[in-house]
């Protein structure tokens, strides 16, 4: 049997604003509970809200980066239900009218952004629980795709593609371990040209690699029942991260009517062609964009311009070096090879990084002398990164300069001949390998800092000279 | 004369005071009033302009900051806004005093203040006949001298009816001219802080203060306040008015109808030109209203849920706590309106009720603009009837809710719209109403000004 699976996301993203939605509190992360608080986002009564601007501004911003059709009047609608996170008693979202709709994102449909508030945050004690109203009005944008994602990894794929916009465009730090970025979603699997399957919802991801993981559990769960003929139960699980599981969430009484209708207490919005022309002129150039320009004008693999241009920080690193130490594809390798893998093991960000475009052409220019090996420059990265000191720095202080001089080397390879004749025998007789094992000995001897390629010729001279010699 | 000196702020805080102390435990006006801390707000060096330093009563829906703002609900019981209405913001900058907080329907939710949590008001024309509503303690207040000035709140004419049924000037100001910010919403498309006064002067006076945008108010227009003022005096000679038919039906009072009837004629002779006019979809607006109206209302009331502020029943389980606080809190008629509105904005019922209702809005706009081409301002009865006994409609909502039929057309359509005095109908006031174009208050005011002085019905008291 023939499967063919269709995902759908639903993002939440917290903008950046330097104040809230409605209000003119401070957005402020790690503040104590309920001090970036004030009568509007604390819903007391008599309170209105005022739009601010910027969060209007930086999600039309984002609806023109996801190429959607741009309403060109702002409506807010009330979201009406009670909970205690939620101090009005509703919402202020939008429902009939969204700012996007119809956009596109690595292929895959965006059938609206919206603008809404966040909610308060519940934290629960063993006295009872309380309430953080610091996060209630923090900007939120609601991404809504279509259900045409067809794989977990694809699924993957489009929530770091749309992270890597919205840092281009400076709209939100979509940290989702930290909440900044929340992710839903909704997977069925169905016979192969049935059409879609039954929807089941999937909520309490906390990471990327876990709305992955959460939609290949499902995909194969909804398989197997319906490979042993079962039906899909319409529902909405959760994501046991712990157990790498999903389960049935605990069904509510009966389905919420969140009885939308029109915010009466702010006005309609227009968005004029010359707003739109204006956030066109300030947006910088989007990942796909510059992911091409990398690859028509570095000479970069697809591979390459792929990966350095996901960060904004670090295509903006590459090309700084790039203006520094002119050779693309050495500073693309030392990127990607070596300072991302510090990075990934050292479970870092691209911004943690301490090391300057200037200091890091430093290193590879001195690479280019020769002046060290290779796999002494990789040393050498690790502990500028680490040290914060300069590549000259960490050279002289170690000792480290490649021994180039022949006339050195050919000491320590006279040494080494002498003292390995079954090596050299080995060599003698065609082993190859012998070889290598030699330039290792020399290796050895001089600490690492020998030209392994010097070595490797005058080796061969020597042991040759010899040979002739003997017969 | 507080200007020049030759009385002091004091003296009328007195006066006030102990005319209160003579009446108020008959008219009951008053829900919460603190003597001895507005004293000590008046004797306090206040070092800001001192234009106006007049007391002012205060409707119990306007937040004041540490007072308690109860809107006359359960619901709100101990709760004290941490913040000052913009209204009132505006009030104190002027030197103004704030003179307690009035009795009104609970939520503003009627029309005879009868639905207050708290206590029954009583008209000061006849201790046993309402005073109107919702605004109905502000209205008895002024009317018995317990107030000289007071604010009220207008969503279906809960400013302008209790005032003509008390005998005062009551002011409904344009939707926008003055910041809601700070008023306790019931129907936020609706509704308007406006004034109560013994005579159209003193409104214009307090609307100067409290009118004008406000950034905190979305809704709050642009547009520069006049001085109005000036205008009062110019007379009205040349006005084209307006006598809309459709507010001459067959429930009026007999005695409300001759009183309108004469006005007219008072106009004709200052020189107005009347001619009668048609606004066809009135009849639609109670229906309108009372589909808008509870809409907004259900959702305004959703935050009164026992977790932030106010009343809560202690229940283990979160919801049992939202039912039976709210079960406790609300009245009748709130949780009337609740369920109502809950009802029409419900899946399936939407379109068919909200929607509906919110295109019929519009004609009814439609009909007031056209109207507006031809005449400057329009005439009519405020209500249909004087007062009524205290306990005659409250177990009867729709003939409640009818005596808000001339009122709530100019709340759909956000205009302007007065309410003098205009004579009696067996011993009890009658109100007339003059509605105007949008942010016309000057022209509104103007007229009734031009009216008041050559009568004087403003100047009749209740003997009390």
């Amino acid at each position: 049997m023939k499967f063919k699976t269709f995902i759908g996301l639903e993002v939440h993203l917290q903008l950046n604003t330097r104040s809230k939605i409605f209000c003119s509190c401070p957005v402020r992360f790690g503040t104590s509970p309920n001090t970036q608080t004030c009568p509007v986002c604390l819903g007391l009564p008599g309170s209105l809200p005022v739009l601010n601007k910027e969060a209007l501004k930086k999600a039309v911003k984002l609806c023109l980066a996801l190429k959607c059709q741009i309403s060109k009047e702002i409506r807010f609608d009330r979201k009406n239900y009670f909970y205690p996170d939620l101090p009005k008693g509703y919402q202020i979202s939008q429902y009939s009218q969204p700012i996007g709709t119809n956009g596109r994102l690595k292929g895959i449909g965006i059938r609206r952004v919206h603008l809404e508030e966040d909610a308060g945050k519940l934290i629960h004690t063993s006295e009872g629980s309380l309430v953080d109203y610091n996060r209630a009005g923090i900007p939120l944008l609601e991404i809504v795709s279509e259900p045409e994602i067809a794989t977990p990894q694809q699924a993957y794929e489009y929530l770091i593609c749309l992270k890597s916009i919205c840092e281009y465009i400076d709209i939100s730090d979509c940290n989702m371990e930290e909440g900044s970025l929340r992710c839903d979603a909704n997977i069925s699997v169905a016979k192969e040209g049935e059409g879609l399957g039954t929807k089941v919802e999937l909520k309490n991801m906390n990471s990327f690699h876990g709305v992955e993981r959460a939609l290949r559990y499902e995909q194969t769960r909804q398989e197997k029942v319906l490979r042993s003929g079962g039906e899909v139960v319409q529902e909405t699980r959760l994501w046991d991260a712990q157990r790498q599981i999903t389960l049935p969430m605990r069904s509510k009484e009966e389905a919420n009517d969140y009885r939308y209708f029109p915010e009466p207490d702010l006005p309609i919005f227009f968005i004029s062609e010359q707003m739109i022309e204006q956030i066109k002129e300030e947006m910088p150039e989007l990942p796909e964009k510059r992911r091409e320009r990398f690859k028509r004008e570095y000479a970069l693999p697809e591979y390459d311009a792929d990966l350095l241009t996901r960060e904004k920080e670090m295509a903006d690193y590459f090309e700084r070096c790039v203006e520094l130490f002119p050779q693309p594809k050495t500073v693309s390798n030392w990127i990607m090879r070596d300072i991302l893998s510090y990075l990934n093991a050292h479970k870092k960000e691209w911004k943690d990084l301490c090391l300057s475009p200037e200091r890091f052409s430093e290193l590879l220019r001195i690479l280019e002398r020769k002046e060290i090996s290779i796999n002494m420059g990789r040393e050498v990265l690790t502990e500028m990164i680490n040290t914060h000191k300069r590549a000259e720095e960490i050279i002289r202080e170690r000792g480290l300069l490649q021994v180039s001089d022949e006339k050195k080397l050919a000491e320590v390879v006279e040494r080494v001949i002498k003292a390995n004749p079954r090596s050299v025998e080995d060599f003698s007789r065609g082993k190859e390998k012998a070889l290598m094992f030699l330039v290792g000995q020399v290796m050895r001897e001089t600490k690492g800092r020998a030209n392994a390629q010097i070595v490797q010729k005058i080796l061969r001279e020597r042991i040759k000279r010899k040979e002739e010699g003997l017969s | 004369m507080l200007k020049k000196k030759e009385i002091q702020v004091e003296d009328i805080l007195l006066s006030l005071f102990a005319r209160i102390e003579e009446v108020e435990e008959r008219v009951k006006a008053y829900i919460f009033l603190d003597k001895e801390k507005i004293l000590k707000e008046a004797k306090q060096e206040r070092k800001k302009d001192l234009s106006f330093e007049i007391p002012v009563s205060v409707k119990d829906n306007i937040c004041v900051e540490n007072e308690p703002t109860r809107c006359a609900s359960r619901i709100l019981e101990g709760f004290k806004p941490p913040y000052d209405a913009t209204v009132i913001k505006r009030l104190r900058q002027v030197g103004a005093i704030l003179f307690g907080k009035t009795n009104m329907d609970e939520f503003a939710f009627g029309s005879s203040t009868e639905t207050s949590a708290y206590q029954i008001t009583r008209n000061p024309w006849n201790l046993e006949y309402v005073p109107g509503g919702s605004s109905g303690g502000s209205a008895a207040a002024v009317a018995a001298d317990e107030a000289i000035l007071a604010l009220g709140s207008d969503t279906g004419g809960s400013i302008r009816q209790p005032a003509a049924l008390c005998g005062i000037v009551g002011f409904k100001p344009t939707y926008g001219r003055v910041s809601r910010y700070g008023l306790i919403a019931f129907g936020s498309s609706l509704e308007q802080i406006g004034t109560l006064s013994k005579d159209v002067r003193d409104s214009a006076l307090l609307l100067q203060v409290i009118a004008g945008f406000d950034e905190q108010d979305s809704t709050s227009s642009p547009l520069p306040v006049p001085d109005y003022l000036k205008y009062l005096e110019k007379g009205i000679k040349g006005f084209r008015i307006g006598i809309p038919e459709e507010y001459f039906i067959s429930g009026l009072d007999k005695g409300v109808k001759e009183r309108i009837e004469e006005a007219i004629k008072v106009f004709e002779g200052l020189g107005a030109k009347c001619t009668r006019v048609h606004l066809p979809h009135s009849k639609y607006a109670l229906a309108v209203y009372y589909i808008i109206a509870p809409a907004e209302a259900s959702s305004n009331l959703l935050r009164f849920d026992g977790v932030e502020y106010g009343l809560r029943k202690e229940e283990k389980d979160l919801f049992r706590m939202y039912e039976k606080t709210r079960e406790e809190g609300f009245g009748k008629e709130a949780k009337r309106r609740i369920i109502l509105g809950t009802y029409v904005l419900s899946k399936g019922y939407y379109e068919q009720y909200y929607s509906r209702a919110e295109k019929v809005r519009r004609l009814i706009i439609e009909d007031f603009r056209k109207v507006f081409e031809e005449c400057d301002l329009l005439l009519a009865p405020t209500s249909p009837t004087p007062a009524w006994k205290i306990g005659e409609k409250i177990d009867n909502p729709l003939q409640m809710y009818l005596s808000d039929i001339f009122t709530i057309p100019a709340n759909l359509a956000g205009i302007p719209a007065i309410s003098v005095p205009c004579g009696f109908s067996e011993g009890l006031p009658v109100g007339l109403q003059i509605l105007g174009r949008s942010f016309e208050e000057e022209k509104v005011l103007q007229a009734a000004y031009a009216y008041e002085q050559s009568t004087d019905w403003h100047r009749q008291r209740a003997k009390i």
